[in-house]
């Protein structure tokens, strides 16, 4: 089916309006994006660890969801969600049950890359059938703006201020999308709210495939990243157009560029749209954002490869 | 002793591997620690070899042992896992959230100690950790008990006035890796016994969605929903005995809140859990054949504690010895089972005396010797002895560095 907007204008959202999500939010983006590219007339089980997403549109007595939901800590989404999916094979299987259901978590990178990360290994290995989708704000954005191991270096978030003695965040991001494809599971993906034809392909094939799968939203955050709320989707975009952020899939362990990039820009304008950078600019950091250009050139290198493209010269 | 066809000889473990089965519930799922282990292990099998319907979670750590359980039962699954000592450590936030959540999970825990030092033996301080948990906890003597226990958790955890989860708790080694004689009850007796699971809400029902474990702001109903678990927890006094009940009418074991033996008459009493009841029932014969006015009081139910029936039973008695399988650490105020009788006990007129002994941690055994001990110090405290020490420590090494 072609991804054309006159037919998703159509579709009946899961999550309804009036949550108290910030304007200008990209993890509601994320979400809704996804659940476009999930199937018609099928059932569905929303997860989420604890974090803005939950504490937004779950406040009781009242749900955004308009599907069956579950919460239960921070750190262990994907191991509930794995439960749920277990009961759900189980029951159907004892012809206790007879409608269809998939499974989708929406976790924030907190929950994903540092204190979930063992119970998301856990489930990916198990093979349970979910969709478990990272919305990646690059640090945990609900107990304000602390460092992640989604944040880049030289960041500044309130556990790594820049100061005297300090440029940001000293250590560098871990390649989480990465580490998920090294479980060898049907379908992983990285995308970005900026580029919604590509992420509800992704969130298709996600659905489709026989397994677990992983999706990596780059999904911003005003408050935490310091730019205006209404620039959310150019930020997003930004990153992908620098390669911060570069847009694949690894579908089988086949891995495949998405979003080609023309004229790869330099991380500068992207970076100075955001507050969480602007101490980088000051004199005496100059090497800290020749480092991190490298570093994004090198890994840039490294995925072109891995995708079977030209190595640009640089 | 009657030997029947249904009397078999199994290691603790397996006897509640045996239940498992029988409840043959939707759901496991669990992560191996000593010495629960061989429950996780026979329990693999049986669902290996189809002989359960269950889907066994091999799960990566105790933590999304519970977490699963959790979303399996949100799911409207019959769930259980097991575990022991650091597992039940590992699992300790998601054990409020199971309760919270009103989950009928139940839960064999394999007693053993905490870390440090590292120590794989007996003794109660894992499940005593869990105490204000909300969940429901039963001791058992031995494997029988391990066994009666753990078909009768599914039913108190799953009835409707209750809807809690239930561990099932028994001595590391002593009971889960002895062999023991116990009698099994007839699958179909047992699959009758425990019925259907008619699960409160569930994730799975499309004409009526769930939204599980949602927000609740400043301005919400957690204070309500705390106060509602605890009256689940107040039901459970009455509903452990109505199942208890029903269970001896289908096997001709029944089973109460605790078992009192010679407390009509008794002037002088023990209190334990678990195993040591075993130990200190042997005892207490020899010392009333000998005319000595002593009774004991085996508790089953730790959670809900049975303040009122205790208070009942305690009349007349002049002096109680309090056994802990574990410490409280609160600079002199005794065990987790000594500090609850003497509150159940504040309001009590005539009241009996009440001493505490700490014993077995670690797994040191409890000795005949030691029991003899205790005895003797309470024949003194009723003949009008001072008690020189509230709290004992039984069985240290004396005279070593």
């Amino acid at each position: 089916m072609p991804t054309k907007l006159r037919n998703l204008v159509q579709k009946e959202e899961m999550l309804s309006g009036g949550h108290r999500l910030c304007a200008g939010c990209g993890a509601s983006v994320a979400v809704r994006q996804v659940l476009l590219g999930a199937p018609d007339n099928i059932q569905m089980v929303i997860g989420n660890p604890t974090g803005c997403l939950e504490v937004s549109t779950t406040i009781y007595p009242y749900t955004s969801w308009n599907t069956s939901f579950i919460h239960s800590a921070f750190e262990n989404a994907a191991s509930t969600m794995s439960g749920v999916e277990a009961a759900y094979q189980s029951m159907k299987a004892q012809g206790k049950i007879d409608e269809d259901y998939r499974f989708v978590v929406f976790a924030g990178d907190g929950g994903t890359y540092d204190i979930g990360f063992q119970a998301l290994s856990g489930a990916l290995e198990r093979g349970h059938k979910m969709v478990y989708v990272c919305y990646n704000n690059e640090a945990y954005m609900n107990t304000g703006i602390q460092r992640s191991g989604a944040t880049l270096r030289g960041s500044w978030t309130t556990t790594s201020p820049h100061g005297k003695e300090s440029f940001g965040k000293k250590e560098n991001r871990k390649d989480m999308t990465l580490i998920a494809a090294a479980h060898n599971i049907p379908y992983v993906a990285q995308a970005s709210i900026s580029h919604w034809k590509d992420l509800i392909r992704k969130s298709r094939k996600a659905f489709e495939a026989d397994g677990p799968a992983f999706i990596n939203v780059l999904s911003p955050c005003h408050r935490g990243w310091r730019y205006p709320p209404e620039k959310t989707v150019e930020v997003a975009k930004l990153a992908v157009q620098s390669c911060i952020w570069p847009l694949y899939e690894v579908e089988n362990g086949k891995w495949k560029l998405t979003t080609k990039v023309r004229y790869k820009e330099s991380i500068e304008e992207y970076m100075r749209m955001q507050g969480r950078f602007a101490h980088l600019f000051k004199p005496g950091n100059e090497e800290v954002l020749a480092d991190l250009q490298q570093y994004i050139d090198r890994e840039w290198q490294k995925l072109l490869e891995r995708c079977g493209e030209e190595i640009e010269d640089l | 002793m009657v030997v029947t066809k249904n009397t078999v000889a199994l290691i603790g473990t397996d006897a509640v591997a045996e239940a498992m089965r029988q409840i043959n519930p939707d759901v496991v799922a669990a992560y191996p620690i000593t010495p629960q282990t061989a429950i996780v292990e026979t329990f693999s099998q049986m669902a290996a070899d189809g002989i359960v319907k269950t889907n066994f979670v091999a799960v990566e750590s105790e933590h999304s042992a519970m977490s699963a359980a959790i979303g399996a039962a949100a799911a409207g699954g019959r769930v259980m896992t097991c575990t022991s000592s650091q597992g039940l450590g590992f699992m300790w936030e998601l054990l409020y959230i199971a309760s919270g959540l009103r989950l009928p999970i139940v839960m064999p825990n394999v007693n053993r100690a905490l870390s440090a030092p590292i120590n794989i033996h007996c003794d109660h301080s894992d499940s005593m950790g869990a105490r204000d948990s909300g969940w429901i906890q039963l001791f058992s003597e031995n494997a029988q008990e391990a066994y009666d226990n753990t078909l009768q958790a599914t039913r108190i955890a799953e009835h409707p006035d209750i809807l809690l989860p239930v561990m099932v708790q028994l001595d590391g080694f002593i009971i889960s890796h002895a062999v023991d004689r116990l009698e099994l009850i007839h699958d179909d007796i047992a699959r009758e016994f425990v019925g259907e699971l008619h699960p409160a809400y569930s994730l799975l029902n499309s004409s009526k969605p769930a939204s599980v474990g949602n927000f609740d702001s400043l301005y919400g109903y957690f204070f309500e929903f705390k106060q509602q678990q605890e009256e689940g927890m107040r039901n459970a006094l009455q509903v452990i005995q109505e199942v208890g009940k029903e269970f001896g009418k289908a096997t001709g074991r029944s089973y109460g809140l605790f078992e009192p033996v010679g407390m009509d008459d008794a002037e002088i009493a023990i209190i334990a859990l678990g195993s040591a009841c075993g130990t200190v029932r042997s005892e207490i014969e020899c010392m009333r054949e000998a005319g000595i006015p002593i009774g004991m009081i085996k508790l089953r139910s730790f959670r809900p504690f049975p303040a009122a029936e205790l208070v009942r039973v305690l009349e007349g008695v002049k002096v109680v010895a309090v056994m802990d399988r574990s410490d409280s650490f609160a600079g002199g105020m005794g065990g987790p089972v000594f500090m609850e009788l003497r509150s159940a006990l504040y309001d009590m007129p005539n009241k009996p005396q009440v001493i505490n002994y700490i014993y077995g941690l670690g797994g040191r055994d409890l000795s005949i010797e030691l029991t003899q001990k205790v005895i003797n110090d309470l024949e003194e405290i009723a003949g009008g002895k001072e008690v020189q020490q509230k709290v004992n420590y039984l069985g240290l090494r004396e005279g070593e560095e």
